[in-house]
């Protein structure tokens, strides 16, 4: 007798897991995002209170992973097991649009949801920095020009770089590769410093490689969320961190902001571009899925209304710099229109 | 022997004596000192867990105990002007019973919940206060709990109309203020509350409108990153207990099947001791190599669904598979051979002997290794972030198919909030009810050890 029951109940259950996870498959009615961490904590918001003001709909489900790797997950393919909304703190790549053809995923629809501001932080009981992007560039090349030649990097105190910096020891920690912030960084901090700082004649592209050769005793690169960052800053309480503005806002009681070319960083100076470090946010819709996933237009018409998106809107409250009120419409009637992207789209 | 004895022995047996006896103590004295060693290293491994405890615990506890409010708030008819919940007519086709009801409910959401808890706030605001701003009264309650008023309505509509007594939750950063998270004395600019929000909660605290109150929406409430004061476990448990429902159905059968074989009807040849090592190397695989095999296997080969807790159980059962097996089949083969030749000289055949004396002997052992076995993967993370079960998650997951997270993903992830400083004793509040469940599962092992397992 137990060895019948022992059997079917065996039986049985190998049967139900696999056959209700085929039909499930076929029938997914919430809507899968995934994507940027620095998009995560917006997203989120958004997602819960879509699920909260349409009853009708399912709470969507925010992953995490990095805009890189989001929009891979993106660019997956089609298909119910595929990710809809992919989150990035970047614009997507013409390559990543290519590969995203290439497996069938052909109505790509950007919407640009609003801007976020890099910032430089220390810990609270720092001296105040007043940086420049020269500075940063200074302090994590593995080679600095000196008299027209290269030579390793001999700055070991900011005060080396410029004295009008405090006597602290350089330690960076900044986005790894995959976060969609390290692109940023390296665009409006690293080769604009690097300009600056006037290399040797060379070719673009060894000068670019040359700008961007970090030195690795002095900088950690970090894969994870702000979190690590922060912690790297406790472990190490001379370290200099980069962080989202949503993020420093939120442990004000422990980080102190620097200041960059002048400017310290807020909403306000975000949105008014004085401040040169901010990117704008995205997401990107799998047009494919639309009415086939219930739910994906109204959440990004959601997305995009004066509640969330709009100045004064939930998303500012929680540290995003919301775009102007024609670039909010704009976006909206893109989203209207289901206005598809293509890789001919990125250029110039 | 006592010294007189040996001080009036002869020199050379004198001699002997004392070397025997310098021997004796140096043994001795090893003895003790193997014995500090070992005394010591228990008091370091039990000083380890303590410390690892006791910190979780301190930083733990404070989150079970939340700021609350304690108001009266009357549903004012004027401002839920929603009307009667539709009711299905007679010869009303039920699609637009559906469309009228959804209708309703979303009316419902759009009420302006906030005007409600800011009449009830400001009713028992003291009168220097009379003038505060509504901006700052609103900010005062979590932002999800205008959604669970909604929810009360939602399933008592006569509710509207009359005056409740209900507890809602702070802003988490309320909390933050009143439990001293962020040190008082830092300035106004390194504080999360506005000056206007600090002096209301302050004075509500004093009038004790807003106590430390016993949080069971950490138990009862999914998270939360919109209102993170009401965020809970309550999703995360249910993925994690749908995990544990697939482990055990797939795992236990698996398991002690491919270990009766093993044991009781496998020949001993080079094939079966190659299976043999294979399982025990399967055993001391990385769980994050079960994880990538998971994501390509289930997810991107046989197209399960992302974050679903059918594919972590999945993945799960992989791990615990050679647990249970190496587990069940030590316990078979620890039940006497006599009673195996008693069934046979009795005319039993070898499945006869297996499913009607062994296995029933084996029962408690294989119960054991399954509850070791799930309690092992109930604390698994790391191949659980590979198939997408690091997601947020804002329902409670209704089958083993629908996105999900987990208990310890869930640790994971508010670790990773960006409000440290709120979700620093959540974080820890989540591992006590893990450690907890974790604890009671081998208590149960051990207590079933004990009642049932018999001894030979």
């Amino acid at each position: 007798m137990t060895y019948k029951l022992l059997a079917g109940v065996a039986a049985l259950a190998v049967g139900a897991a696999f056959s209700a996870g085929a039909a499930n498959a076929q029938s997914r009615d919430t809507i899968q995002i995934a994507g940027s961490s620095t998009v995560l904590p917006f997203a989120s918001i958004v997602a819960e209170e879509f699920g909260n003001a349409y009853p009708d709909f399912n709470t969507p489900v925010v992953g995490s992973g990095g805009s890189s790797g989001g929009l891979r997950q993106f660019c997956q393919g089609v298909g119910e097991n595929t990710i809809d909304i992919a989150n990035a703190s970047r614009r997507i790549k013409p390559s990543e649009i290519e590969a995203c053809n290439e497996a069938g995923v052909k109505k790509i629809i950007e919407v640009r949801i609003g801007y976020d501001g890099i910032v430089f932080a220390t810990n609270a009981d720092k001296d105040n920095f007043a940086l420049k992007p020269i500075d940063v560039y200074k302090a994590l090349a593995a080679k600095v020009p000196q008299d027209g030649k290269m030579v390793d990097n001999p700055y070991t105190s900011w005060s080396d770089i410029d004295s009008s910096l405090p006597d602290q020891e350089i330690q960076l920690a900044i986005p790894a590769g995959n976060h969609g912030t390290r692109e940023v960084f390296e665009e409006k901090v690293v080769l604009p410093g690097c300009e600056e700082a006037g290399l040797p004649e060379m070719s673009e592209d060894e000068m670019k490689a040359t700008c961007l050769n970090f030195r690795q005793d002095r900088v950690t690169e970090i894969s994870g969320d702000y979190t690590e960052t922060l912690a790297r800053l406790e472990a190490n309480d001379n370290t200099m961190g980069v962080f989202g503005l949503s993020f420093y806002d939120q442990n004000r009681d422990k980080l102190k902001v620097a200041t960059m070319s002048g400017v310290e960083p807020s909403i306000d100076t975000i949105a008014s571009g004085d401040y040169p470090v901010s990117r704008p946010l995205f997401f990107y819709i799998k047009g494919e899925h639309i009415g086939v996933i219930p739910g994906i237009k109204d959440y990004a018409e959601f997305f995009l209304s004066d509640d969330m998106a709009g100045s004064g809107g939930r998303l500012e409250e929680a540290g995003m710099i919301p775009a102007p009120e024609k670039e909010l419409e704009t976006q909206r009637q893109n989203v209207e229109d289901e206005k598809t992207l293509s890789a001919s789209d990125l250029q110039g | 022997m006592s010294a007189t004895d040996t001080a009036s022995a002869s020199a050379p047996v004198d001699n002997q004596l004392g070397a025997v006896r310098a021997g004796l103590k140096r043994r001795h004295a090893q003895e003790r000192r193997f014995q500090m060693i070992g005394l010591a290293a228990v008091f370091a491994a039990l000083a380890m867990v303590a410390v690892l405890f006791g910190s979780v615990l301190f930083k733990g506890m404070p989150a079970f105990w939340q700021s609350t409010l304690h108001l009266q708030i009357s549903l004012n008819a004027d401002v839920i002007d929603v009307g009667p919940p539709p009711v299905q007519k007679a010869g009303q086709n039920p699609a637009e019973f559906e469309a009228e009801l959804t209708d309703w409910r979303r009316a419902l959401a759009r009420v302006s919940w906030n005007k409600i808890l800011e009449k009830a706030v400001r009713g028992v605001l003291p009168a220097d206060l009379a003038d505060a701003k509504t901006r700052d009264i609103v900010g005062i309650v979590a932002s999800g709990e205008r959604y669970a008023l909604r929810d009360m309505v939602l399933e008592d509509p006569s509710l509207i109309g009359q005056t409740i007594d209900v507890d809602l939750l702070a802003d988490a950063n309320v909390d933050n203020w009143l439990k001293g998270n962020i040190d008082r004395s830092l300035g106004q600019s390194r504080q999360q509350l506005s000056p206007g929000e600090q002096e209301i909660a302050d004075a509500l605290a004093e009038k004790g409108v807003i106590t430390q109150s016993f949080n069971t929406g950490i138990f009862f409430n999914v998270d939360s990153r919109s209102s993170p004061a009401s965020a809970g476990l309550a999703g995360a448990f249910m993925g994690s207990l749908y995990m544990m429902l697939v482990v055990i159905m797939l795992a236990v059968p698996i398991g002690v099947a491919s270990a009766i074989y093993l044991e009781e009807f496998a020949p001993t040849n080079r094939f079966t001791d190659f299976i043999e090592v294979n399982i025990n190397n399967l055993a001391a695989v990385p769980s994050i190599v079960f994880g990538l095999l998971g994501a390509s296997i289930f997810i991107n080969w046989m197209h399960l669904p992302l974050s679903a807790p059918l594919v972590g159980g999945l993945v799960l059962t992989l791990m615990t598979l050679p647990t249970i097996i190496i587990a069940t089949r030590g316990t078979l083969r620890a039940i006497p051979p006599s009673i195996r030749e008693a069934a046979l000289g009795l005319g039993a055949s070898r499945t006869q002997m297996v499913f009607h004396h062994v296995l029933p002997l084996a029962i408690p052992g294989i119960l054991t290794a399954t509850i070791i076995g799930v309690a092992q993967a109930l604390g698994e993370t790391a191949p659980l972030l590979l198939i997408g079960m690091n997601a947020f998650v804002a329902s409670v997951p209704s089958s083993p198919m629908d996105q999900a997270t987990a208990l310890p993903v869930q640790i994971y992830l508010w670790q990773g909030n960006e409000n440290f400083n709120f979700f620093e004793a959540r974080t820890n509040a989540a591992i006590i009810v893990l450690l907890g469940l974790m604890i009671s599962l081998n208590a149960i092992a051990i207590l079933l050890r004990q009642r049932i397992e018999r001894r030979w």
